[in-house]
């Protein structure tokens, strides 16, 4: 149990001090990478709570396309920090109604009797050991009880996707594209053009 | 003191040493046949000074790398750009905690081992994306950039071939998958899933026809450009240990792993481990060949492929096989 705590704080402390760094950070592209770190250090936690689906998931979506596509823009963009902390005060009224609004929330949910929740039979931050891979047990809960919600949530993200193509796609003229079904099937007499030149005279 | 802690610590860093050694070792053998292979390919000799039949060049030339200057660029980031090749080899190393090599020889037999693969994999490309702007430089940035755009392209076919498989076992665990395939390797029934997460793969470890994030001939040598001695070497090992753990991965989702062609008994007397080896080196022979017979794909022609063709053919395939596995009832358990 001494080694689950020491990993358990080692990658919190960890997690919480990226985070910091994300948003201390004077290079956006540190802030980028402090925060991959920190998602990491959050999937080593699922990991901890016996939630390994959910970790490899955090890793695989969140770190490996997410936040890939996050340091490409940030690379690409040229963005000037001290311009954007100009508005630092402007916006801090706003931001610290965020951060009260979170630490009320937290702490109702601490301070409230939690016996009447469901899960109260199960003691939390322990790995919960069952026959049942717990992959199984979220395809279980998510196509039979929540099957709605799901397909629900399915239906936003197609939306946003389609959302997001015809917002970018546009047909500029001038672009030469590729056509590979119409260049296979060129053959000798599709290529090829003869015709006759007068003398002195060219096409 | 409990010395049952220190034991427990002792045997974890054994069974570790046990797997990255001989990878190590088996990536200078892969850098060896590859220089040998694609010489007899174009009529050379290839390697042929170092040792009987110039088996010890890769072991002189990393010997080589090593003992020149590490040179850092001024104008680099400098933390950065000596994390990047770390990265990389820790990534590429990190994958074989959860490969069986044969019954029960796996460091972690976890429960979600192919997503653990498939997570490890995708996070590959940070090692080449942070070496690409640490280094400051345009050829570099430009590899990068490629490198990142590519493989997240073709990680979106490789996850609906994995779930294609999955279907078919039933279970995440990747000996799970090995044993399920005892009646017939999946390479048979998903023939066409087999053909794509091959070429996938090559795209993945930036192999050729697909590796336009090291372009030699437009982009100098890509994201790598800048490094040199054992930055350089680390970038090369992890390059080559992660095709050999891409090249696992495919045996073990299609060729049956550790499985004998056919259970009879001179076949079935041989150890599991050798089978395993030999699927390996075949699959690698594969990447070899493909190297040294077809030309670079150019770069709209790849992004083309991955999202034109593999993808809506992949998630046909999903579509496909769930379907014939619901309708004849062949679902497992």
């Amino acid at each position: 149990m001494v080694l689950y705590s020491l990993t358990f704080y080692l990658f919190s402390s960890v997690a919480v001090l990226s985070a910091l760094m994300v948003i201390s950070a004077k290079n956006p592209v540190h802030s980028v990478l402090f925060l991959i770190l920190s998602f990491v250090n959050a999937s080593g936690l699922f990991v901890l709570l016996g939630a390994e689906f959910l970790a490899m998931i955090l890793v695989v979506v969140y770190v490996g396309a997410v936040a890939v596509l996050f340091l490409f823009v940030v690379m690409m963009l040229d963005i000037n920090f001290v311009k954007l902390r100009e508005g630092f005060l402007q916006y801090l009224p706003f931001g610290a109604l965020l951060g009260i609004v979170l630490v009320i929330e937290l702490g109702i949910l601490f301070l409230t009797d939690r016996s009447s929740n469901i899960y109260n039979n199960q003691t939390p931050l322990q790995p919960i050991v069952s026959e049942v891979e717990n992959t199984k047990m979220i395809g279980q809960i998510l196509y039979t009880e929540y099957f709605y919600l799901f397909q629900i949530c399915g239906i936003i993200l197609l939306v946003a996707m389609i959302g997001s193509i015809t917002l970018t796609l546009r047909d500029k003229g001038g672009v030469k594209r590729q056509n590979i079904d119409s260049q296979n099937t060129v053959d000798a007499s599709t290529a090829i053009e003869k015709k006759k030149v007068k003398i002195g005279e060219g096409i | 003191m409990n010395y049952d802690i220190i034991i427990t610590g002792l045997i974890i860093v054994a069974q570790i040493l046990a797997v990255v050694v001989p990878v190590l070792i088996s990536v200078a053998f892969l850098v060896y046949a590859e220089r040998k292979v694609l010489a007899l390919i174009q009529l050379r000799r290839g390697p042929n000074i170092v040792g009987p039949f110039g088996i010890l060049q890769s072991f002189a030339d990393a010997l080589k790398l090593i003992t020149k200057e590490n040179i850092i660029p001024s104008g680099s980031n400098k933390i950065v750009f000596i994390l990047a090749p770390i990265i990389t080899m820790v990534l590429s190393l990190a994958g074989w905690a959860v490969i069986p090599f044969a019954p029960g020889w796996v460091v972690s037999d976890i429960n979600v081992g192919i997503m653990y693969l498939f997570a490890v994999s995708s996070l590959g490309v940070y090692g080449i994306i942070m070496a690409g702007w640490a280094s400051n430089s345009q050829y570099p940035f430009l590899g990068a950039l490629r490198s990142a755009a590519q493989m997240v392209s073709y990680e979106v076919s490789i996850g609906f071939v994995i779930i294609t498989v999955l279907l078919c076992v039933g279970s995440l665990n990747l000996s799970k998958i090995v044993l399920a395939q005892q009646t017939v390797w999946f390479a048979i029934p998903l023939l066409p899933m087999f053909i794509i997460f091959f070429i996938s793969a090559l795209a993945e470890t930036n192999r050729l026809p697909f590796d336009l994030p090291e372009d030699e001939s437009t982009l100098v040598a890509g994201f790598f450009t800048e490094y040199s001695s054992a930055s350089f070497v680390l970038f090369f090992l992890g390059e080559y240990a992660s095709m050999i753990l891409m090249s696992s991965m495919t045996v073990i989702l299609f060729l049956g792993g550790w499985l004998p062609p056919f259970d009879v008994y001179p076949l079935n007397a041989v150890p599991g481990v050798i089978w395993f080896t030999v699927k390996v080196i075949f699959i690698l022979f594969l990447f070899i060949w493909v190297r040294g017979t077809f030309p670079r794909y150019r770069y709209d022609q790849l992004m083309r492929l991955g999202w034109k063709v593999f993808l809506p053919f992949s998630l046909f395939w999903v579509v496909a096989t769930s379907g014939f596995l619901v309708y004849f009832d062949m679902l497992p358990n």
